[in-house]
């Protein structure tokens, strides 16, 4: 009987000095995070989305004095990566890098994934489309190069990217909103901007649809030259380079994005703590000096404006690849 | 000049420096351990160079493929087992000069050719690097299409064995190249609706593949594994006469390194070809021919300047146009796309600096060998003695690891293993493999130029034939295609008169 006592009286003090150190705990497990971050990356090491989202990690690291690892989960077009992110337990712990794609994978019946996956938390870098031509050539603004594909369609070829590529959109959209016909100017496929560009410079098409800074190589050599943006606004990096509307262009705005992103549903408390920290990443003069240095756009959106920025691409992302017949 | 300073100060930073050197020791290991070639140690040290910085990763690679070249010759003179197939070509003769005696002779004249081939061939890299970017600009995709052509054309014609089991092999990795999300409709193609399978076979799994694991299954295959015995020889005063033999065959080391450095500029044709063809002009045109196979100096000084000579010309396809060279390069080449430097012209004018630290890591590597050559000369008899059963499961575990890290997933373990076991039983049975991993390589890019060419052209083909450049390799590339057929006519001619 006696050692029965001993065992409830040992028990209850177990017991309650659980409840007591769970009490002294219990602020502590609040302090999120309190262990390593993943950060998923779903493109290659070494490319544009992978180089912003290491800084982004290390910059991150610095805030929450906690490590975050950034993984590489590449293939399938970003299925694999972006599917990684948004599968992931909504603990904080696994965050990841949407890309621009979110918005076109499922409208290509890629996947089911969409931007509604996802808890957004800051949108950092945006790269509207520009329109590239070779120095010699006799367009000077995107509005010509319009005219020369209604006064003879078919005739000039353009590129840029993979077939349904963002850029591909990009003079889709452009095509389609000043009323001609896809064929009009017939897309090239090539590897990436790199190949595209290198097609231009070859005489083997006319114009190309990229972001400029991915140009900025072959700008600075004089051998192309940058005649439009499809942007609302002029950008800060090239001032001189006119939006599609000031030279009489269609209304239409297309750009590569990039932002970090955590599972849908992910609670109030962690999305306070990593958007806090996205905000002064951001505002960092180290990640300033990083994108100018590599000529990326610089654009901030928190919480719900990245959530409507990220439906507003998908919708007009959705519209355009119907129209050339790419969604499923 | 500035990107050239900027190249410098690049490579001469404490950090690069140390890769280079811990590179250096690498490759002298493995090229000196037979059955792990140059290629294998490349393809090992990518999961390594994965979490560098651009520079040093190429400089690690550059390093240690020329550091693995030279040591070929260490077991091919001590024990007539080339370290690496670079060195099979005048493994006999360093051999014979072996049993006469004269070991410290040809190792020590094989370490300074390589040395001087290896100089030669950086100062020709970067000449005509610089010289065919400009032209390079000029390049579609139809003269793109011609040359992918004429790669995968070489691979087959110039691959030893027979043509036709090298066709074979081509087709092999041109079907695997077809696996995946097909760029130019954006259509799946053996995909069995797999995510993973979306992006295709990764090619530096396959590689790591095709090169380590097929040796490792070789090794577990292998009745006999004892290794033969090393001979006791003074290898204390390397240098002794070899002054002498340079200054000899000073026009032999001229002549072998520029003949290395133009075939390793071929797409295809590798360091391990660059001696073969070496060391042949030099029996046909040497003045004591007869001495040849019995322990002559001669042929060692050609063969062994042109295999490292032929290192840096493999580089001048790999990054003017994106087509490797040979199998280093071609590792290379996905090592540079990883780091986001797209090889092609375009690379000229984004990262000049860059492409600078390249050439400077060639001219700082081929000088490293010179003291790190010699204490692996002096070495040599404890590196032949660490035994295989050690040596293979670190391998195995190099591979695993790597293949893992490219994707973060299983899939590129799964690719990899899978590619080891085809490499492994193609190798058995006399196909070569090296046509498989250019048709991986250059399959992608020959389908996508010749569809885009044909968007362009609106399904005109002669188009491939409308520009000067394209015209000019089309012909060539037929001309490569014709030579099987004119040498089995040459044979259908010759047949009648025997009778």
């Amino acid at each position: 009987m006696k050692s029965f006592k001993k065992i409830i009286r040992t028990t209850a003090g177990i017991v309650a000095a659980t409840t007591l150190l769970a009490a002294v705990t219990a602020p502590a497990m609040a302090e999120y995070p309190e262990r390593p971050i993943t950060l998923i990356v779903p493109w290659g090491a070494g490319g544009g989305t992978d180089a912003t989202g290491r800084i982004i990690g290390s910059l991150l690291q610095k805030e929450l004095g906690k490590p975050v690892n950034v993984v590489n989960r590449t293939g399938g077009g970003g299925v694999v990566g972006h599917s990684a992110i948004a599968n992931a337990k909504p603990d904080g712990y696994t965050i990841g890098v949407a890309t621009v794609e979110t918005g076109m994978m499922h409208w290509a019946g890629l996947t089911d994934l969409t931007y509604e996956k996802y808890t957004p938390i800051a949108l950092y870098n945006t790269d509207p489309a520009g329109v590239i031509v070779r120095a010699d050539s006799e367009w000077k603004d995107a509005g010509e190069v319009i005219n020369a594909a209604k006064a003879s369609p078919g005739k000039h070829k353009a590129s840029g990217t993979g077939q349904g590529g963002i850029w591909h959109l990009a003079l889709a959209g452009m095509l389609n909103k000043s009323g001609l016909e896809q064929s009009a100017v017939p897309w090239v496929p090539s590897k990436g901007s790199a190949g595209g560009l290198q097609e231009l410079v070859a005489e083997g098409v006319d114009v190309v649809t990229c972001s400029i800074v991915e140009a900025s190589g072959l700008l600075s050599a004089g051998k192309v030259k940058a005649i439009g943006v499809m942007s609302s606004e002029r950008l800060a990096a090239f001032p001189d380079v006119p939006t599609l509307q000031e030279v009489g262009g269609p209304e239409w705005e297309m750009a590569s994005w990039r932002g970090i992103v955590a599972p849908a549903g992910l609670p109030k408390a962690e999305t306070d703590v990593l958007s806090a920290a996205m905000n002064k990443v951001w505002h960092s003069d180290d990640f300033k000096k990083f994108m100018d240095g590599r000529g990326f756009g610089m654009t901030y959106k928190a919480g719900d404006d990245f959530k409507s920025w990220m439906k507003k691409s998908d919708e007009s992302l959705g519209v355009v690849m119907k129209a050339v017949g790419l969604a499923k | 000049m500035d990107a050239f300073i900027g190249g410098l100060s690049l490579i001469f930073d404490p950090y690069v420096l140390m890769v280079m050197v811990g590179a250096a020791a690498f490759g002298l290991v493995v090229g000196s351990i037979p059955g792990l070639t140059a290629t294998m140690a490349t393809a090992l040290l990518i999961p390594v160079t994965f979490f560098m910085d651009p520079v040093p990763a190429i400089a690690a690679i550059v390093t240690t493929v020329a550091t693995a070249i030279f040591a070929g010759d260490i077991p091919g003179a001590l024990l007539r087992i080339p370290g690496t197939p670079a060195s099979a070509a005048y493994c006999d003769e360093a051999f014979a000069m072996t049993r006469k005696g004269k070991a410290q002779l040809a190792l020590g004249v094989g370490l300074t050719t390589s040395i001087i081939g290896g100089l030669i061939g950086a100062v020709v890299l970067m000449m005509a690097t610089s010289a065919l970017a400009e032209f390079a600009f000029k390049f579609s995709s139809y003269e793109y299409f011609w040359l992918a052509c004429l790669g995968l054309s070489s691979a087959v014609v110039v691959s030893s064995g027979s043509t036709l089991k090298g066709f074979v092999s081509l087709l092999i990795g041109l079907f695997i190249a077809t696996i995946g999300i097909d760029l130019i409709s954006g259509h799946p193609r053996f995909t069995f609706g797999s995510t993973e399978m979306l992006s295709g076979v990764s090619f530096i799994p396959a590689m790591i593949g095709m090169f380590a694991i097929s040796e490792v299954l070789r090794f577990v295959a292998a009745k006999n594994n004892s290794r033969p015995k090393v001979p006791v020889q003074s290898l204390t005063n390397l240098f002794k006469g070899v002054g002498g033999v340079l200054f000899k065959y000073k026009f032999n080391v001229f002549r072998g390194s520029s003949i290395g450095a133009v075939t390793g500029v071929l797409p295809g044709a590798g360091a391990d070809i660059a001696a073969w063809v070496s060391y042949g002009v030099s029996k046909r045109t040497s003045k004591e021919k007869e001495k040849y196979g019995t322990g002559h100096v001669e042929g060692l000084v050609d063969a062994g300047s042109a295999n490292n000579a032929g290192l840096a010309g493999a580089w001048v396809p790999a990054l003017v146009f994106g087509i490797p060279g040979d199998s280093v390069t071609a590792i290379a080449i996905g090592v540079l796309y990883m780091k986001g430097m797209n090889p092609g012209p375009m690379i000229f004018q984004e990262n000049p600096q860059l492409l600078n630290a390249v050439f400077i890591a060639f001219f700082v590597a081929n000088l490293l060998l010179l003291p790190l050559g010699y204490l692996a000369i002096r070495l040599s008899s404890q590196l032949l003695k660490i035994p295989s059963r050690m040596l293979m499961p670190a391998i195995l575990i190099f591979c695993l690891v790597g293949s893992f890290a490219i994707t973060n997933s299983v899939f590129g373990v799964v690719i990899m293993l899978a590619m080891g076991v085809l490499a492994y039983i193609m190798e058995e049975n006399g196909f070569p493999i090296a046509p498989t991993i250019l048709g991986i390589v250059l399959g992608a890019m020959l389908e996508e130029m010749f569809l885009s060419s044909m968007i362009k052209a609106d399904g005109e083909l002669l188009a491939f034939f409308s520009r000067p450049i394209s015209a000019t390799l089309g012909v060539l590339t037929i001309l490569i295609w014709l030579i099987p057929l004119i040498k089995m006519l040459r044979k259908k001619v010759a047949k009648p008169q025997l009778q």
